[in-house]
């Protein structure tokens, strides 16, 4: 099982709108998946500016003053915005690299969702509409994002081991279904100098996909390899600073519906999760074909 | 305020028709009422379901000769395991379509996913668009006609019945077939193990004329226009030179 959605606007008028849409069209498939949910929302990126989220068990303890130490480290100027369990940290652009391993210096418990100039990941354990309601998705806006509630199967249920993964700047995966090669590729991808924070599958296809993109593949390029170096089961759908991007195993046994109007594209496990989007009666929806990459960019 | 004023009008019941609203009565109320007909008949035959949103499982297990239309698009097991009824989605439907259907008509106005008809025991399954991958697996005497393409792994072990495709059929058609008959009109990505094309004879041009028309596809394609497809009985029959290898 395991629910994915995205949703990848092309009309500036609904941005206000993508967190409390994508968050609806999660927890239409909480029947998918109920050990936890994840949601990455891409917001239009501040000039110069870039921010990192990050994750603690103890957000008191970690978050308080997280702001100034990491100013008196860095330098320039430094935001941050506490959720929950989650604070967004913004920097400079240029100081983003340091930051992320300033950060974990200055808390070691913190685990780092995500980093880039738009990103911003928010997963933990439990069901999308307490996780979408904890880190107040609803009131995001946004230019596109991706949502996940999961199933476990290849690790165990904890906050790290929620999709989406994002293993590169900007960039993030949702998975449903469970790869075989995992192991090999992670040790492959390990020599090439990557880095995991689990044990789980889909974390090495999105860092398969990081790899790629960092060897200057671009995202369609990137998503075919999947098709030849990845074994298993999958549906993934893939979201980069510009970009989004769905491909399937060539067996599909794992549910896609896709939507596209005017307006927006959207992605489901199935129709449920898109029937509340406007205009989706006179939408074009269809169902990808498998081992067959669409991705879209602005 | 005229999207409310839809709803309103759409939900209220017409002449002669018993129009249910699935989004504020519910699947469960649904699928009892329509059970509860076997037992109960009444004169309203003619059904019409409203606010579908996708859902799950709608009028599954039907088993009285109802005329039930379903407006709009489905989710799992629409018209699963029917006897009897005619159930038409006037939409596109979701995975496992019509799965172990016994007797009885669905028809699929729009696209049908994964595994459409699948298992089927008896009965008619029109759609109308293109079916998904697995559509007719293991079907074992229903009767499929597509008027679009189908996708890989199509009557995967089909036992018994007839799957008529106007369009093409995708990888793997017809793999490690029974008894099944598989008419293409289009083309085939590639065959299943032990799956072969057959000889149109006479009476399967009559056989293929008959399932176009109950298959509402008479006006849109020529039984001379296929080729036929069907078990070459040599994986699922005991040979004696492959004794070693059982």
């Amino acid at each position: 099982m395991c629910g994915i959605v995205g949703l990848f606007l092309k009309d500036p008028k609904l941005e206000p709108h993508l967190g409390e849409m994508l968050a609806d069209m999660l927890i239409t498939m909480t029947d998918r998946g109920p050990d936890s949910a994840g949601i990455a929302v891409y917001g239009r990126p501040r000039k110069g500016r870039a921010k990192l989220t990050v994750q603690s068990a103890n957000p008191g303890a970690d978050f308080d003053g997280l702001d100034r130490d990491l100013k008196k480290e860095i330098g320039g100027k430094v935001g941050i915005e506490v959720k929950d369990t989650h604070a967004v940290l913004e920097v400079d652009e240029d100081r983003l690299e340091v930051a992320r391993d300033v950060v974990r210096t200055l808390r070691p418990g913190l685990k780092l969702m995500s980093a880039g100039e738009g990103i911003e990941i928010y997963k933990e354990v439990g069901l999308p509409k307490d996780v979408a309601a904890r880190f107040e998705i609803a009131r995001m806006s946004g230019t596109h994002g991706i949502g996940h509630t999961r199933m476990a199967t290849e690790s165990a249920v904890t906050t790290m081991g929620a999709h989406p993964f994002s293993t590169g700047p900007d960039q993030c995966l949702v998975h449903n279904g469970s790869l075989s090669n995992h192991n090999a590729v992670r040790r492959t991808l390990k020599r090439a100098g990557m880095t995991f924070e689990t044990e789980n599958d889909t974390e090495v296809a999105a860092a398969y996909l990081s790899h790629k993109i960092a060897d200057g593949a671009g995202l369609g390029q990137a998503m075919e390899g999947t098709l030849q170096d990845l074994d298993g089961f999958f549906t993934f759908v893939v979201g980069t600073r510009n970009g989004f991007g769905v491909v399937r195993d060539p067996i599909a046994c794992k549910p896609a519906v896709m939507a596209e109007t005017d307006q927006y594209v959207a992605f489901g496990s199935e129709y449920r999760a898109m029937v509340g989007l406007p205009g989706i009666e006179t939408a074009r929806v269809w169902e990808p074909e498998p081992a067959t990459v669409y991705f879209w960019e602005r | 305020m005229l999207h409310t004023a839809t709803a309103e009008l759409t939900a209220a019941d017409r002449e002669g028709v018993k129009v249910f609203d699935l989004t504020a009565h519910g699947l469960r109320a649904l699928n009892q009422a329509l059970h509860d007909f076997r037992r109960n008949p009444t004169n309203e035959t003619v059904w019409e379901i409203v606010n579908t949103k996708g859902a799950h499982a709608i009028a599954v297990g039907v088993d009285a000769p109802l005329d039930i239309t379903v407006r709009g698009t489905t989710g799992y097991y629409c018209a699963g395991m029917n006897k009897q009824a005619t159930i038409r989605i006037d939409g596109s439907a979701g995975p496992g379509t019509a799965e172990n259907m016994m007797s009885g008509t669905v028809i699929v106005e729009g696209d049908a996913s994964q595994y459409a008809g699948a298992t089927g025991r008896g009965g008619l399954l029109v759609i109308k668009g293109n079916a998904s991958s697995r559509c007719g697996i293991s079907m074992k005497g229903i009767d499929i006609v597509v008027h679009g393409n189908i996708g890989h792994m199509s009557a995967f072990m089909a036992q018994s019945g007839s799957l008529v495709v106007l369009g093409d059929a995708g990888e793997a058609l017809g793999d490690s077939l029974y008894e099944a008959r598989i008419y293409v009109r289009g083309q085939v990505k590639s065959l299943g193990a032990d799956c072969i094309e057959k000889e149109m004879r006479p009476e399967h041009y009559e056989h293929l004329e008959a399932l176009l028309r109950r298959g509402l596809a008479d006006g849109k394609a020529r039984p001379e226009e296929f080729r036929r497809y069907g078990s070459a009985r040599k994986l699922y029959t005991f040979n004696i030179d492959n004794a070693s290898s059982y």
